[in-house]
């Protein structure tokens, strides 16, 4: 009999608490740097694109959400010639950005995508493709890695050492 | 200032109906709040549109009855609750002069009205031709025997101090002392069955959506589960109303009109009804027939018989 009453003043003195429920629209909740929303293809700080066209996202994404194609242009630096992100199918797990391994695929805090037609949800490279470099300011694959371009040859890199002359047997 | 009983008859009945309706956004609202959310305040301002939007769907969803039901039970039993509910209406009290019909034995009939109003329920359920609608139906038939006893029973204590069962004369008899402080056993007893006579959540057995569906309105749709739901918000604003006037002074109060007090009265106990219903789980229905047969029948019994002791020995 005692606990009924108690319970009703209980439930009585929630009219004073604060409500939990976020007003989503009007107010928007808030979400960490690293919430898993709209993915983006990020530019290198010379904004050149970072994206390598190695495939590895697309072949990582449980959901087959990703589809690229890789070309070359006439600097030698790889790019893909087309880079298709189903967001119908996506999960966003980030598996994509984890196995990139020049930080051009990235997850931001953008989930608000609804669309009426779900062909809309078919990102194409220009819907992915920002300005900036997203999260890793400063990163630029080309200028680390060995690999040869245009105007940078092999042992120019940051930090690389000149390439060894195998015809040279003294260490 | 005594008006024209037609014209009571029209305002009570709009008074009725609408607040019953605006009942559903007091209810959501109010339920919201004690659960730390908003409820609905998107249609109009603060969602007071919700019951006007609710109200178009429910008018333009399809009539339907069941190929296995009772035909003209099954299209009758809603208009029952609503007939008996708003005839209990004609005997309340409002304020000074705002009544449709003073009678002599108001509160005979009052508990008369609220009995009939369970054949609603019982024949809903048995004309429904579903086994769940049936458990509901016998629930409200067994509920409303075990809480019309001492629902009754807990009023004579009114009636023995006011020496009437003239509403309005109960209210009169109230002007110096309210009666929930002589009688407040009764008071607590008839709350109680009030509770159970409205159907709501502790003793929300008849429809028990976790268990019967939705009980005896199960196989309703449209209009008529509409009337249902009206009836059990107008059964709701009825129990509130008669506490206001049996036990709280009606209309009697300081500074403010008639009206307006008796209006605070009756919202306050509608509050409580939906405080109830937000913080009581729903018992077992062996339990609500032992404390109905075992401990509020025999309280209430004493109760009478103690105020009937002392009416005696003041005399």
């Amino acid at each position: 009999m005692l606990s009924v009453i108690r319970t009703i003043w209980n439930v009585f003195l929630h009219s004073f608490r604060r409500r939990v429920t976020i007003q989503y629209p009007d107010e928007k909740p808030y979400l960490t740097p690293r919430t898993r929303g709209r993915i983006i293809l990020s530019r290198d700080p010379d904004g050149g694109e970072r994206c390598v066209a190695c495939h590895l996202c697309s072949a990582v994404c449980p959901v087959d959400c990703i589809a690229l194609q890789a070309t070359e242009d006439e600097n030698g630096r790889r790019y893909p010639e087309f880079f298709r992100i189903n967001f119908s199918r996506c999960i966003f797990c980030g598996l994509c950005e984890d196995a990139c391994p020049t930080y051009a695929i990235q997850l931001t805090p953008d989930f608000e995508m609804s669309e009426h037609n779900r062909q809309n949800l078919v990102y194409e490279k220009q819907d992915l493709l920002i300005s900036g470099p997203g999260k890793y300011t400063g990163y630029n694959f080309w200028r680390v890695s060995g690999v040869q371009i245009e105007g940078k040859d092999k042992g120019e890199a940051e930090n690389e050492a000149p390439p060894t002359d195998v015809y040279r047997l003294t260490p | 200032m005594i008006s024209h009983p037609i014209a009571s008859i029209i305002g009570i009945l709009i008074v009725a109906l609408s607040l019953s309706a605006f009942l559903i956004w007091v209810e959501r609202r109010l339920l919201a709040l004690w659960q730390d959310r908003y409820g609905p305040n998107r249609v109009g301002p603060f969602g007071l549109l919700q019951v006007l939007a609710d109200m178009i769907k429910i008018f333009t969803k399809e009539d339907w009855i069941p190929p296995f039901a009772d035909k003209p039970v099954f299209v009758i039993a809603p208009a029952i609750i609503m007939v008996t509910v708003l005839m209990s209406f004609a005997v309340l009290p409002v304020a000074p002069g705002i009544i449709v019909s003073d009678l002599n034995i108001g509160l005979l009939f009052f508990l008369g009205m609220s009995s009939l109003g369970v054949y609603s329920i019982v024949l809903a359920g048995w004309a429904s031709g579903n086994k769940y609608s049936l458990l509901g139906g016998l629930r409200a038939a067994a509920q409303m025997i075990s809480y019309e006893v001492f629902m009754g029973l807990s009023l004579m204590g009114v009636v023995l101090l006011a020496g009437t069962f003239n509403l309005t004369r109960i209210v009169e008899a109230q002007r110096g002392l309210w009666y929930v402080v002589p009688q407040f056993l009764g008071f607590v007893l008839f709350l109680i069955a009030g509770v159970a006579e409205a159907r709501r959540l502790p003793f929300d057995l008849p429809e028990a959506e976790a268990e019967l569906v939705a009980g005896f309105h199960s196989e309703y749709s449209g209009m008529k589960f509409g009337m249902f739901f009206v009836g059990e918000y107008l059964g709701i604003t009825l129990i509130s109303s008669m506490i206001a006037v049996l036990f709280l002074g009606g209309w009697n109060g300081p500074w403010l009109p008639p009206l307006a007090w008796f209006l605070i009265k009756v919202f306050a106990f509608l509050c409580f009804f939906i405080l109830l219903r937000a913080s009581l789980p729903r018992l077992r229905f062996d339990q609500l027939m032992s404390l109905g047969w075992k401990v509020m029948f025999p309280l209430a019994l004493a109760n009478l018989l103690v105020t009937g002791a002392i009416v005696l020995a003041k005399k």
